[in-house]
């Protein structure tokens, strides 16, 4: 299921030049503010939270899932440089699996890495909060790299339509609309972040056994369909 | 005209070129003005989709329409209720619709530049008469306009809504006035962070990415600094940390001179004097994406 060749190209691909930095530079940033936040208000759990529910996990962690899982797959169809890699003996599924498990890499170690990092930075990890959002961050990079990547596979407009979804959906109308918080992914993360951390500082609107269901099902679901439209997929002309 | 040149003088050697009639051009030549002028109206145009395919209108109308429906309903609710006032000042509405303009910005910007780089035709642009500034200054006119049309749509419809509801007229035109000059300005600023993010990459994904990344992280950071400052009772540190994203410079430039209330915590906008400093510190933004610019299009695809 899982092809090394096909890993070291979606590497390249993502990390490749200068990608790397720029993508280095939201948890640079992240990690800068934990510090200067420190440094100001010093250890306080509450603003910890607020500072890693509302900047790392609500906003970082979407915008990172949506490069590395859009761009693992997006840019190769787009120039249409993906039928030397499909006319390659290899299974449909098995691509979609690789790169996938490549987007997921890439979205937690630039995500949840510097999450634990600024969550120790801003109260060493009292009350848990850290590993909580970590785990969040983690189980987040799962579903949103599956959801992006399938994006990638349905849309030439991927990036847009995940930045939609991840910025008006769950930001805006989330905090707007209670019911649009049962379909979000940080929600999900948050239920199963609740179950770590047990305090009241991390809170979900969803129960754990709905958002663990939720999040293997969007997971496996986005990740089956990605692999039944690559195995369909027309290559369009360049509007 | 000579009907034939002989080419080489090799003796023996047969080969010629033959002047097969091509003419020369003798119309009006239209000139420098007139090729930017086109640039601008065809990428102003883009920006809406508009002369591009189907699929490309969807997103940019969208955005548009999203833009002014809550425009159309806060003036419909304020027409049924018989209010004295809209629910929403003029200066306020792009800084709460400002998801929707980062992310016409991010989707725009990049449609405007990356795909001449992506596809090299930028150095066709430049076999014209055009100069880099004239690409540039094109470019920059036109994103800018576009993002001018989307926040400025809304205004007018709540103008025109107030007008009709027999609201004070003064108060609604002095208000009016007044947002247009602050979404003039942010879209000039918008327009230029955009346009220089999106001139690094040549790939379109990638530069929508980073110009949402841009604008959004730093308006969290910003906006939770602020929060914490307010918390911490250090209100004198609010407007000073307001000056490091886009979104919070227009917010103090409109709070400390063009008499809006600001959206920080606490509702603390800068001082007349804080507020020079914003207004410079944009003004500077505006100046320095349009060096960045020049200077990037200065060696391009050659």
């Amino acid at each position: 299921m899982y092809d090394p060749t096909v890993a070291r190209l979606t590497y390249r691909a993502l990390l490749g030049r200068r990608r790397a930095l720029i993508l280095g530079a939201l948890p640079l940033l992240l990690v800068a503010i934990s510090v200067v936040v420190r440094a100001l208000a010093g250890a306080d759990d509450q603003t910890a939270s607020d500072l890693l529910g509302g900047l790392a996990l609500a906003t970082m962690v979407p915008i990172i899932g949506v490069i590395a899982g859009t761009g693992a797959i997006g840019p190769e169809i787009d120039d249409g440089s993906v039928v030397y890699l499909l006319s390659k003996p290899l299974k449909r599924p098995t691509i979609i699996f690789t790169k996938l498990i490549v987007a997921i890499a890439v979205t937690m170690v630039f995500s949840a890495l510097p999450t634990l990092v600024a969550g120790f930075i801003l109260n060493g990890n009292g009350q848990q909060i850290a590993v909580a959002y970590t785990v969040a961050a983690l189980v987040s990079s799962i579903a949103y790299a599956a959801l992006f990547l399938l994006l990638g596979t349905v849309s030439r407009h991927a990036v847009v339509f995940g930045l939609v979804y991840a910025l008006v959906w769950e930001a805006l109308f989330g905090s707007l609309v209670p019911g649009a918080r049962t379909l979000s992914v940080q929600q999900w993360s948050l239920a199963v972040a609740h179950k770590v951390a047990g305090g009241d500082l991390v809170t979900s609107d969803v129960g754990l056994t709905t958002a663990t269901v939720l999040l293997v099902a969007v997971t496996v679901l986005a990740t089956w369909y990605a692999g039944q439209k690559l195995r369909t997929l027309t290559l369009a002309g360049e509007e | 005209m000579s009907a034939e040149h002989p080419v080489a003088a090799v003796p023996g050697d047969q080969t010629r070129i033959h002047n097969i009639g091509y003419r020369t051009y003798d119309g009006p030549r239209l000139g420098r003005s007139y090729a930017t002028r086109s640039l601008y109206s065809q990428s102003l145009r883009g920006a809406y989709g508009l002369g591009r395919s189907v699929k490309s209108k969807v997103l940019p109308m969208l955005l548009f329409v999203v833009m002014c429906v809550p425009a159309a309903i806060m003036v419909a609710v304020a027409v049924a209720t018989k209010a004295k006032e809209l629910p929403v000042d003029y200066t306020r509405y792009a800084i709460i619709m400002q998801a929707v303009i980062s992310l016409y910005v991010a989707s725009q910007a990049p449609q405007s530049v990356s795909r001449d780089l992506r596809f090299k035709t930028v150095p066709l642009y430049f076999s014209r008469p055009i100069e880099t500034a004239d690409y540039v200054r094109a470019k920059y006119a036109a994103l800018a306009s576009a993002l001018f049309v989307l926040t400025a749509a809304p205004l007018l419809v709540l103008y025109v809504g107030a007008l009709l509801a027999k609201l004070d007229f003064t108060d609604q035109t002095e208000g009016f006035g007044q947002g247009l000059v602050s979404v003039a300005l942010l879209s000039l600023l918008f327009a230029g962070i955009g346009l220089v993010i999106a001139s690094v990459t040549p790939r379109r994904g990638f530069g929508i990415a980073a110009v949402i990344a841009v604008l959004t992280i730093s308006y969290g950071a910003v906006s939770t600094l602020q929060a914490i400052a307010d918390a911490q009772n250090s209100t004198g540190a609010i407007p000073w940390i307001g000056l490091f994203s886009p979104v919070t410079l227009i917010d103090g430039v409109q709070s400390a001179f063009l008499g809006a209330t600001s959206a920080f915590p606490g509702a603390v906008g800068p001082t007349h004097g804080e507020g020079a400093v914003y207004v410079l510190v944009v003004l500077g933004l505006i100046a320095a994406c349009y060096g960045l610019l020049l200077r990037r299009y200065r060696k391009v695809g050659l």
